[in-house]
């Protein structure tokens, strides 16, 4: 199953790559990961989405709780919880006719667009993974030109929160 | 004049010595190099901490990893950057596998350099990290105080393991004050204090309502310095026990509740009770491959309580029922505490019913071997060895046959007397780490038992105990075989000895003479025991004794890879008796 895990780590150089290599040296997948510092500098927040049985979720959590730069984290997947993402999007709109298409695929799916030449426009949105998906999905594939995701950002519904 | 100007400014490579003094380290095993000149340069000005030089640096790793086993303190290396890092990589990943606290301290190039292909950088940090507890990269000298602090806090609190500091040259030439912290608070690292109490009382059920209840113990023990409190434990409820090779000598190995180790070679009877019992006690141990065998046949109608200081270590392999996260000793504690309320006692008529079991196990003798071979039989020497020792010995082993002979002949009452590399399975351990159990315990008697294999890949050691005067007793079981691997080929290859036969062995006594030292020959059974005494009774010089020995002997009981352990292998010595 897929699992969403939140956590708080030292902002030092070398966490991040202690936790890459947890997983590689472990054999455990990992989906995305997105890493910034929080409010409190010396303090980093990744989100990482895995998947595994249950027990081997169990042992991806107990395994980074051990690493000495972690200080806290929870599965978000327990609870109730919210996961965003970003993309940036560049189309390709040559014609007329696709520049009107795109604009409104874009207001559909309430994206914006940030940049625009005569060739391109870059599109902006966040959202669920699904949601950024069925976007890419309505696009035609020769006209996009790149893609850019941001990995899945979460945070736990209501008063559930995880800080130090 | 602003008042930091007062402040006695000191060079980085004069903290880091006065932050081992801090620590009490009594020995630094080294090998010095450019990028640690100066810390050599501040070891030579002091006279608080010896530096033992050794002839490599996995030698170094090894010697501080015996000394953290035999005493309970941490260890310490200091090495080149480049090749001496990496160099120290097989001892720090033995000690990794093993949870012993080090303190390796690796020098690196300038950090103006770092990043540039200088001469002589690997990024050792990067290198290491996948067999550390931590490691730390230095980058300025204001903080190598505190980080040496936290290099000995981590090392040695939790689950132990080693912790590398890398670092660079320019730290230990710039100045700063130093200031050492007393004790240290680490946010996203707080090791548990105690047990569960409510876990801990229903483990205490669990046990006092088996039938056929065992107690399986690991290395965990012995770290976690919870022999007292293992043996009251056991002796409380007359609970047959068995250790794993990391565990022995946490419970007597001559007290009758002792069963044996278990395991791949483990005997007959710890193996067959582990896999009909109906209560499995784990205690700090690991539930690794070489002790559960295939998993789907593990402890078939077991319940099982676990107790260890890793929350990551319970349900790793084998899912537990009962888990119980702290340090061993107070968890003991809590636990015997636990048993007493409860008044109850053991079922005295089922476990008299389970004794009466294991000692029909018990009665195939499964370590019996050849007595009346006009060949050395490797079980022979250790019987002797024992005997002539009284089992007072602090005995170190590489790895191969020798190394499970030894576990198995070797009757060790005591814990931190049995020394060798488990978890990864290093030879080259013996030597080296016997270096290091020697000068903890200069007037005990150290032996290593090597093989002819395993002795040549830290041998350039003999010239360091020269140098220091190690009085080590090292006995090569020669079979000219990795005898191991050998015997894998024998067993499971259909005796393709493919590059097992080791030719052209060096003539050990001869190898000895020319390091210093004194070596012997022993050919004849008839020879065995005299050798050994005459070697012992050497209390000052190092003797190598070289005991050639039955080139085809195997190592029974085994539970092949993959089998069930209640699918052991016994010996051909015992079918026919
Ligand atoms: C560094 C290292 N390389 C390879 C092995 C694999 N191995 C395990 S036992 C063994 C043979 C050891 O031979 P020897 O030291 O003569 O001991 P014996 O088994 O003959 O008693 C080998 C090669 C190992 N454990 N460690
Ligand atoms: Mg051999």
């Amino acid at each position: 199953m897929r699992h969403t895990i939140s956590i708080l780590l030292e902002n030092e150089a070398g966490a991040l790559s202690r936790v890459a290599g947890l997983f590689s040296a472990r054999g455990y997948n990992i989906e995305s990961l997105t890493v910034a510092p929080t409010e409190d500098s010396s303090i980093s927040r990744m989100t990482l989405v895995t998947r595994g049985s249950d027990e081997i979720i169990e042992q991806i959590t107990k395994q980074l709780n051990k690493l000495i730069e972690v200080i806290k984290l929870i599965d978000l997947t327990e609870g109730g919880h919210i996961e965003r993402e970003l993309i940036l999007v560049k189309i390709n709109v040559a014609s007329v006719n696709q520049r009107e298409e795109i604009k409104r695929l874009v207001d559909i799916f309430r994206g914006r667009i940030i940049d625009v030449s005569d060739a391109n426009y870059t599109v902006e949105m966040t959202g669920t993974g699904e949601k950024l998906d069925a976007f890419i999905k309505a696009i035609e594939p020769p006209l996009i030109v790149e893609v850019v995701r941001s990995g899945v950002s979460g945070i736990a519904r209501g008063n559930i929160s995880l800080r130090v | 004049m602003s008042e930091a100007n007062n402040v006695e400014m000191i060079l980085g490579a004069e903290i880091f010595v006065k932050a081992l003094a801090a620590e009490e380290v009594e020995y630094v095993f080294g090998y010095p190099g450019g990028v640690v000149l100066h810390i050599y340069d501040a070891i030579f000005k002091q006279d608080k901490i010896q530096h033992i030089l050794v002839r490599h640096e996995q030698g170094a790793v090894h010697a501080a990893d015996g000394y953290a086993r035999a005493t309970g303190k941490p260890g310490v290396a200091l090495v080149t950057s480049g090749p001496g890092a990496t160099n120290a990589i097989t001892g720090i990943a033995t000690a990794y596998m093993d949870s012993i606290p080090l303190v390796v301290i690796t020098g690196q190039v300038h950090t103006a350099l770092i990043g540039n292909d200088a001469f002589q950088e690997v990024d050792a940090v990067g290198i290491s990290r996948p067999c550390v507890k931590h490691n730390f990269l230095v980058k300025d000298v204001n903080d190598l105080a505190t980080t040496m602090k936290k290099a000995f806090y981590i090392a040695t609190t939790g689950r132990p393991g080693p912790v590398v500091v890398d670092i660079p040259k320019d730290v230990t030439i710039n100045k700063a004050p130093f200031e050492y912290p007393d004790t240290i608070e680490m946010r996203s690292y707080k090791p548990m204090v105690a047990g569960d109490l409510g876990q801990i009382r229903q483990a205490a059920e669990m046990m006092l309502s088996a039938k056929r209840p065992i107690l399986y113990t690991g290395g965990g023990v012995v770290l976690g310095n919870a022999a007292k409190e293992l043996t009251e434990l056991t002796r409380l409820l007359g609970y047959p026990i068995t250790q794993t090779l990391m565990g022995l000598g946490a419970y007597p190995a001559t007290d009758p509740q002792f069963i044996g180790m278990l395991g791949m070679h483990g005997t007959y009877e710890a193996n067959m009770a582990m896999h009909e019992c109906d209560v499995l006690v784990a205690i700090g141990a690991r539930f690794d491959d070489r002790i559960t065998g295939d998993l789907e046949k593990f402890c078939p109608y077991a319940k099982i309580i676990h107790l260890d200081i890793d929350p990551a270590s319970i349900s790793k392999n084998v899912k537990v029922d009962v888990p119980i996260v702290g340090p061993v000793d107070i968890v003991l504690q809590d636990l015997i505490k636990a048993i007493k309320e409860t008044g109850q006692q053991p079922d005295s008529d089922a476990l008299a019913a389970w004794w009466g079991q294991i000692d029909t196990w018990r009665a195939t003798d499964c370590l019996r071997y050849d007595r009346n071979s006009e060949l050395i039989k490797p079980q022979f020497v250790l019987e002797k060895l024992y005997e002539l020792t009284e089992g007072n010995a602090i005995v170190t082993s590489d790895v191969g046959q020798h190394q499970m002979f030894t576990a198995q002949f070797y009757k060790f009452d005591r814990p931190r007397r049995w020394i060798c590399s488990g978890g990864l399975g290093t030879m080259g351990f013996g030597l080296p780490a016997a270096m290091g159990v020697q000068f903890a315990f200069p007037n005990d008697t150290v032996v290593c038992v090597s093989g002819d294999a395993s002795i040549q890949m830290c041998i350039q050691e003999l010239s360091t105990c020269k140098q220091f005067d190690l009085p080590i007793k090292i006995i090569t079981l020669n079979n000219r075989y990795l005898g191991m691997v050998r015997q894998w080929q024998e067993l499971f290859y259909d005796k393709r000895y493919s590059h097992t036969y080791v030719d052209a062995l060096p003539d050990f006594v001869k190898l000895a003479d020319s390091y210093g030292h004194i070596g012997m020959r022993i050919d004849k059974p008839s020879e065995v025991e005299r050798a050994l005494k005459e070697a012992l009774a050497m209390k000052d010089r190092l003797v190598l004794m070289d005991f050639a020995i039955d080139q085809g002997e195997n190592v029974y009981p085994m539970v092949a890879a993959g089998k069930g352990q209640n699918e052991m292998l016994l010996s051909p010595e015992r079918e026919l008796a």
